[in-house]
């Protein structure tokens, strides 16, 4: 099977200090895939090169089959690469149900006339955008609030609605920051099966940056270790897990 | 704590008197050839006397008119309207009747009085094409002028140069304005807040120089004058028809010529503009343009990374809010009848500003207030026009302290999912 995202000697130079050093990735269809290592290892500096917010200094990201490395942000999520932040973006003014068609942007007819006449193709779109909305809404438990202002959930919810709001996208790939951060246990394990369901019943793969390393070893088709802006080890989680390597960069040497 | 409101009325008062005196209290007149200083008059420093005791008076007492005006009940106008269902069904019924007492009045009122009220449409539709710029897109433009200059323009010089209508013109007029918005956004809109606002106020200086300049095409500082009034559908409003063969309103009917045809013709053309305007602006605010404007000013980053384009989101907010403006300009062109750079100075933009800030940026009813409030209030007072931009500034220092989100905040339509 091809390789839904194919990451080689990725590095990402800031003036003298090289933040990203020849990382290499691999994400197949329907995987989890996730990325660990210490504070400032420089997970989330990946993230930025990934989804475009940076453009890598050197290396190749495939995406699809096509490379993306040097692309725009918005022109890389409409190929299908979608993140969420390590803090929750929302746009807290707006309603649940507004953040979910603001993300489908690109998907509806964004034309004068036809918005200023209300022509069938625009209400029918609306109509569609307003269905996907509602769909994502019911996966994610959160349609009781489609009407409140999305600043006012509480941040468990804020960050399911983060997640819907990618998915209404209809992306392939996922890119999660730390998603669990800030949860309790209950909701990281709601976040957990909600993961596993993404990937068993829609079929997208997703790339995840988390601490908790609970959730990493229990979801994880595939490990990568960085530290330090270098790959450090990578595998499944057992191997990962008993990496002498690992374990030296986690706990410090004996 | 009374010491420190002490200090503090005591630097007030200096503070204030300090910029009296230098506004005021002092003026220079031209004798012969030299300049010459002049003190006030005594009854100027008992007023300035006056004001600097109430100054101070009202910062050693700040804590107590505070309280008091904290005191006074604020009336409930929720509970003063109807119902929120009734207000629905009331609504167009209101809106209806508005429509109708715009269109009935100006032909029971002076001649003065509908020519004010075109003026302050002119201001509406400015107010209304900056509201989308800065309110709803959140962009600061300060040389929002330069676009009501190239409407103003382009009617002025196609109607001098190749006699075309005021009808075809409209259309070609916003059309144009919303190009150079369009040419001046595409490089400039990727800069943030500060940024933009002093390459737009560039901009506008730009335009104005160059209408000052080129004389051989704009006629420079003496401006453009003659330009041809609107038409009734080919019916002119002028004593005799200009052309062989034409026919003028006053003909065309069998009745007595009279100007105030003409005024009250242009003031029903800028009533309908207003109306398409604000029509169209509703739209737009619930249109998924109007959603990416909104979300835009809340997050750009999440936006990003949502596949919004920023840029073409921004461009669209700017270059509609220039097309609106030269709307207004080329009816303000066809209204003087002469037009010169004289009229799209900073100060202009200034205003415009003024008035969307003051009525609340982003709401619409708040900006139309604004406009009437700020065309009007300077023609009733005449007699204070000296100190108008004293007033003005002081009526912003006012605003910002009491109401600072606008004098009818922005609300916007939710919408909602019906279940």
């Amino acid at each position: 099977m091809s390789l839904l995202l194919d990451v080689n000697g990725l590095t990402m130079r800031f003036g003298g200090l090289v933040a990203v050093d020849h990382v290499d990735l691999a994400v197949k269809h329907r995987q989890v895939v996730s990325i660990i290592g210490p504070n400032g290892a420089g997970k989330t500096t990946v993230f930025n090169c990934l989804s475009g917010f940076y453009i890598p200094t050197d290396g190749s990201v495939v995406f699809n089959g096509e490379q993306v490395a040097g692309m725009k942000d918005f022109q890389i999520s409409r190929k299908g690469l979608v993140r969420t932040f390590q803090h929750v973006r929302l746009f807290s003014k707006m309603t649940v149900i507004e953040n979910m068609l603001v993300a489908q942007h690109r998907h509806l007819k964004t034309d004068l006339i036809s918005g200023l006449f209300k022509t069938a193709a625009y209400r029918r779109q609306e109509q569609e955008a307003m269905d996907r909305a509602v769909y994502w809404l019911r996966e994610m438990d959160l349609l009781e609030f489609a009407n409140r202002e999305a600043g006012n959930l509480a941040y468990g919810q804020q960050r399911r609605l983060e997640i819907a709001r990618c998915m209404v996208t209809q992306p392939e790939l996922l890119l999660l920051d730390e998603p669990a951060a800030g949860l309790n246990p209950n909701e990281t394990k709601e976040l957990d099966e909600l993961i596993v369901r993404l990937r068993d019943e829609h079929e997208i793969s997703v790339l995840l940056i988390e601490h908790d390393m609970k959730l990493v070893m229990g979801i994880s088709d595939h490990i990568y270790v960085i530290a330090q802006g270098a790959p450090l080890a990578n595998g499944t989680p057992d191997e990962v897990k008993n990496n002498p390597d690992v374990i030296k960069a986690y706990l410090g040497e004996e | 704590m009374m010491r420190k409101r002490f200090y503090n009325a005591i630097f007030a008062s200096g503070i204030g008197f300090i910029l009296t005196c230098m506004m005021v209290g002092i003026s220079l007149n031209t004798e012969g050839t030299t300049l010459k200083v002049e003190g006030a008059s005594a009854a100027q420093w008992t007023w300035i006397g006056i004001g600097i005791s109430l100054v101070f008076l009202s910062q050693l007492f700040a804590g107590q008119v505070d309280a008091f005006l904290g005191a006074v009940p604020k009336p409930q106008l929720s509970k003063l309207l109807p119902e929120e269902g009734k207000r629905a069904m009331l609504k167009p019924w209101l809106l209806a009747a508005l429509l109708v007492v715009m269109l009935v009045w100006p032909f029971m009122v002076s001649r003065g009085s509908v020519d004010l009220a075109t003026l302050t449409l002119i201001y509406i539709m400015l107010g209304l094409g900056l509201n989308i710029v800065v309110g709803l897109a959140g962009l600061l433009d300060l040389g929002f002028v330069a676009f009501y200059a190239v409407g103003a323009y382009t009617y002025a010089l196609l109607s001098q140069y190749f006699g075309m209508s005021f009808w075809a013109c409209l259309p070609l007029s916003a059309g144009l304005a919303a190009l150079f918005g369009f040419l001046l956004g595409f490089p400039v809109l990727r800069l943030r807040g500060d940024y933009l606002a002093i390459v737009t106020l560039g901009f506008g200086e730009i335009i104005r120089i160059l209408l000052n300049n080129w004389t051989s095409v704009t006629g420079g500082p003496s401006g453009i004058s003659g330009i041809a009034k609107p038409s009734l559908f080919g019916l002119e409003f002028t004593r005799r028809a200009k052309e062989e063969g034409a026919t003028t309103f006053h003909e065309f009917f069998g009745i007595d010529y009279s100007s105030s045809y003409k005024v009250i013709f242009l003031y029903l053309i800028a009533v309908i503009l207003v109306c398409f305007v604000i029509y169209v602006i509703n739209r737009l605010m619930r249109m998924p343009i109007g959603r990416a404007w909104e979300a835009l000013r809340e997050d750009e980053i999440a936006c990003r990374s949502l596949g919004l384009n920023r840029t073409m989101i921004k461009l669209s907010a700017f270059t509609i809010g220039a097309s609106t403006a030269g709307f207004a300009g080329a009816f303000f062109s066809a209204r003087q009848g002469f037009i010169s750079p004289e009229s799209f100075i900073f100060i202009e933009s200034a205003i415009i500003l003024a008035i969307v800030v003051l009525g609340g940026m982003g709401s619409q009813v708040g900006v139309i207030l604004a406009a009437i409030v700020m065309t009007i209030l300077p023609e009733l007072a005449r007699e204070f026009s000296e100190y108008r931009m004293l007033l003005f500034g002081l009526l912003m220092v006012v605003m910002m302290r009491w109401r600072p989100e606008g004098l009818v905040p922005m609300k916007r339509p939710h919408l909602e999912l019906k279940t």
